[in-house]
């Protein structure tokens, strides 16, 4: 090939998505509604004159249900566009009927616990009788208003977006393409003009090879951004527009769940919410909630202020549904399923450009996630649900897709809805984690119970190092050691570490707890098509070389990132979940996660 | 010499082979909705084959013939319809392992007949020798004979027109071999085992070209009741499995013989 551009096949539509997802799902609602009303008169399409608006939209994954999550949600606006839903049409849903928030002590005495939680744990223990204890747990007897679900549903997302997506594609308005993932924006004199979609027939480093397919453009009076928390679509519009001053995506979180059919004994109903908080380590938090057909899901979310180098989702998740307060409910059954996904907690403080000429930005990605009441598919659902009123409006009234017409019609519905108001709220709600455990809680208490006007300050820290986390229980020259001996095996260093520092090894019973790489085939499926490129790009190789704490390896979901002897870490993307962890755990921002086919996909996760 | 073809081909929708998903206790339809679904991939090879087929003799026309439900298939076609160029022609019922294949098959046929403009004196009715939904691959050579297509082969890896308009069809047999046929033209019965073919890469705009065709087609989706009368089924279980997993790459093949040899003798 010379350096010449390729010629790329056009295609002309009207609106052209990016990302099926939630917000996503809410947009193309409420649009193949307004368009499949046989009452209303037809949007015309300016793409192609005397047709009906042309609607598209580009999934990465394999199918509209794979690559996202499950979630106990209010679903105050999936509720308005589904009037009298009713759970049993949809598989593994079930409506929230009992909540709980509990407070789990340390079994084992291996967590990192600050002196003051130490105290407090001993107390709990010492006044047992009297408190509502049991199974080193403390049942709080009160659920904050901000956190409680009730009314809302569990769900399976991959089920919930299966589900919506058959509802809109049989309007027969709109089309929903998978595996086809949208490479970059098109833009031209300051406007988005459309997307271009990935090559096929390259090498990992995208350099053509045999049966080249240089990706499609799609041409578009409207671009809708709804790519989720880390899409690169919604990164590149960041790069060519910039971002509102003061706004920054720096607070994040990898939320990683199992699902599991409970074992017969378990008395846990469906509609069942805990909440947890103090285990396996005081940073992290949990969530246990119980689907219909008596199947849970189970998971944790390890934060981006959790200072620990070694933070593996996996084994901690191991060792939480361990913890005697859910073993009881949990041991002898069996993991049907896995799954894994960065959180944006920044939320409103990190909302870009909502609109712009010929975009718009919906869902996590746009800063809809509210950390506050640990809610982000409702806000994210709504958000699409309001750029499609908006975009129905202007349609009908014949007006472009600019950035005033965008600003005045959607921006500003958004601003003065709930999602905006609740937003406001939440934005420094968490800010107290960053100065410790107890002024992070304090911090959650007064955003919440006063409406986010008062709030616990706290700015993020840079990320310390193994040995300074490690200092008082293990030397220097023995963490050297572990690391040496790690990188030879080709295995991640916190495993051995956590052992170390008395967490006990896993018990595999090969039901439940199994290795990562076992869970890696349970549920979901291997796949990496050939002929397409990394996803995952190291920018400058040179620096992982260098690099000691190596977060990327330790965080990784899937495992896709391992160490290697000599060089910096090797990718393998047939493992990986796309769960972006590995982005903004670098600590050099040295990686870059781009739209990618194929990855390893649930689709009840 | 007319070497243009009219392909049909006879594809059903399966739970994904390579997802790890397994059915939750329930209501029969809401499992057959929760599987991921995706065309049944010997199926799919007979797609692929017969696209390749129609690219090569000007003239011909592909039809796919599928008998599932609706909403799943209409997903499934988000992802096929990329691959190659076809006409739909759907009907909406139940695709599982448990369906009368002669049910089935009468549906298929039933459909097959009525499609507009097809010449069946030019006809290759392509489908899987067997399918993932059940290894018993009796359905296609059902829809055969009551095509009155007297020409059937199965196991079909390979098939090239002479010069003379005749076919030579390469089936499996056993020992790893292929029998090699030769056939006077059409109408014949190909049931597909893999073919040569690679999956076909997404080609977005042969997506959209199709689902103008498409989209209309599942509107019009026939609901087809398969009763299975006289049919009762004793009952069903999976076999049981040890499972050890480990995902490695570049190893040679002979050291995962080795390793694979060590665990079997323990």
């Amino acid at each position: 090939m010379s350096g010449a551009a390729p010629e790329r096949p056009r295609l002309e539509a009207d609106i052209v998505g990016v990302g099926f997802g939630p917000a996503m799902g809410g947009f193309l609602t409420t649009l193949a509604r307004r368009l499949a009303d046989p009452d209303k008169p037809p949007l015309e399409s300016r793409a192609l004159p005397g047709m009906p608006l042309q609607v598209l939209c580009y999934e990465r994954a394999d199918d509209i249900g794979f690559g996202v999550s499950g979630a106990v949600t209010r679903a105050r606006s999936m509720r308005r566009s589904f009037p009298g839903l009713d759970p049993e049409q949809i598989p593994l849903a079930a409506a929230v009927r009992q909540e709980k928030l509990l407070y789990l002590l340390d079994p084992l005495g291996a967590s990192r616990r600050p002196a003051a939680l130490r105290l407090a744990d001993r107390l709990i223990r010492l006044l047992r009788f009297a408190l509502p204890f049991r199974d080193e747990a403390l049942e709080i007897p009160w659920v904050p208003p901000f956190l409680r679900k009730e009314g809302g549903f569990v769900l399976s997302i991959g089920q919930f977006n299966q589900w919506v997506g058959q509802q809109i594609l049989m309007t027969g308005t709109v089309q929903i393409w998978p595996s086809t993932p949208v490479a970059d924006v098109l833009v031209e004199n300051r406007a988005v003009t459309g997307v271009r979609l990935m090559d096929q027939g390259v090498d990992r480093l995208g350099r053509p090879v045999g049966g080249y397919l240089p990706g499609m453009e799609v041409r578009a009076g409207l671009t809708v951004v709804g790519d989720g928390p880390l899409g690169s679509v919604g990164r590149k519009i960041d790069e060519a527009f910039g971002v509102p001053g003061g706004h920054r995506a720096r607070d994040w979180a990898l939320g990683m769940k199992f699902v599991i059919d409970l074992p017969d004994h378990a008395t846990l109903e469906p509609g069942a919410v805990w909440h947890t908080f103090g285990y396996p380590e005081p940073e992290i938090f949990g969530f246990l909630y119980v689907h219909a057909g008596r199947v849970a899901s189970v998971g944790i979310f390890v934060p981006s202020w959790f200072d620990n180098p070694a933070r593996t989702a996996y084994r901690y998740l191991q060792h939480f549904i361990q913890h005697p307060y859910l073993w009881r409910h949990l041991e002898g059954g069996r993991l049907r399923s896995w799954g894994a996904k960065s959180i944006r907690e920044s939320g409103r403080r990190g909302e870009p450009y909502l609109a712009g000429d010929g975009y718009a930005r919906i869902g996590e990605g746009s800063g809809s996630t509210n950390v506050l009441t640990n809610s982000g598919i409702d806000e994210a659902w709504a958000t699409g649900v309001q750029l499609a009123e908006a975009v129905i409006e202007l349609a009908e009234q014949g007006k472009p897709f600019t950035r005033g017409n965008l600003e005045a019609s959607y921006a500003a519905r958004r601003r003065a809805s709930w999602v905006g108001r609740e937003g406001r709220a939440a934005e420094k709600a968490r800010d107290g984690f960053h100065r410790g455990f107890f002024s992070g809680l304090l911090g959650m208490a007064l955003a919440g119970l006063t409406g986010g006007r008062l709030a616990m300050p706290g700015r993020p820290k840079p990320p310390r190092k193994l040995e300074e986390v490690f200092g008082g229980r293990l030397g220097e020259e023995e963490i050297d050691r572990l690391r040496r001996e790690c990188a030879r095996l080709g295995r991640p260093l916190h495993d051995a570490l956590m052992e170390r520092v008395g967490w006990p090894p896993i018990p595999y019973d090969g039901r439940l707890l199994v290795s990562h790489q076992d869970a890696l085939l349970i549920g979901g499926k291997v796949q990496a098509p050939p002929g397409v490129a990394d996803h995952v790009i190291f920018l400058y190789p040179e620096l992982c070389e260098t690099c000691g704490a190596r977060v990327c390896i330790e965080i990784c979901s899937g495992q896709a990132i391992h160490p290697q002897t000599g060089g910096g870490p090797a990718f393998e993307r047939e493992k990986c979940v796309h769960c972006g962890a590995c982005v903004w755990n670098c600590p050099q921002g040295n990686i870059v996660l781009e739209a990618g086919a194929g990855g390893l996909h649930s689709a009840e996760n | 010499m007319n070497t243009s073809y009219h392909i049909v081909v006879c594809a059903g929708v399966v739970p994904d082979p390579l997802q790890a998903l397994e059915p939750a206790p329930g209501p029969a339809l809401k499992n057959e909705m929760l599987l991921p679904a995706v065309l049944d991939p010997w199926a799919a090879h007979a797609l692929y084959e017969g696209a390749r087929l129609a690219r090569e003799h000007a003239g011909s026309r592909v039809w796919l013939v599928s008998l599932s439900p609706r909403v799943k298939l209409q997903q499934v076609m988000m992802s096929v319809a990329q691959k190659a160029l076809f006409e739909l022609v759907a009907l909406d019922g139940p695709a599982s392992g448990f369906t009368d294949s002669a049910e089935v098959a009468a549906a298929l046929a039933e459909a097959i007949v009525t499609i507009p403009d097809l010449d069946r004196s030019r006809l290759l009715l392509f489908g899987g020798w067997e399918s993932a939904a059940r290894g018993a691959g009796a359905t296609l050579q059902m829809v055969g004979e009551r095509l009155g297509i007297l020409d059937q082969f199965q196991g079909v890896d390979e098939v090239r027109v002479e010069p003379d308009g005749s076919l030579i069809i390469l089936e499996r047999i056993e020992g790893g071999r292929h029998q090699i046929s030769r056939c006077a033209g059409p109408p014949a019965v190909l049931g597909w085992a893999t073919g040569s073919l690679p999956e076909p890469p997404n080609q977005p705009q042969i997506g959209m070209q199709n689902m103008r065709g498409i989209l209309p087609a599942l509107q019009r989706a026939r609901p087809v009741a398969l009763p299975g009368e006289g049919l009762t089924f004793a009952g069903a279980w999976l076999p049981s499995q040890q499972r050890q997993t480990r995902v490695v790459k570049d190893l040679p093949a002979g050291e995962i013989a080795r390793e694979i040899i060590a665990w079997i003798r323990g």
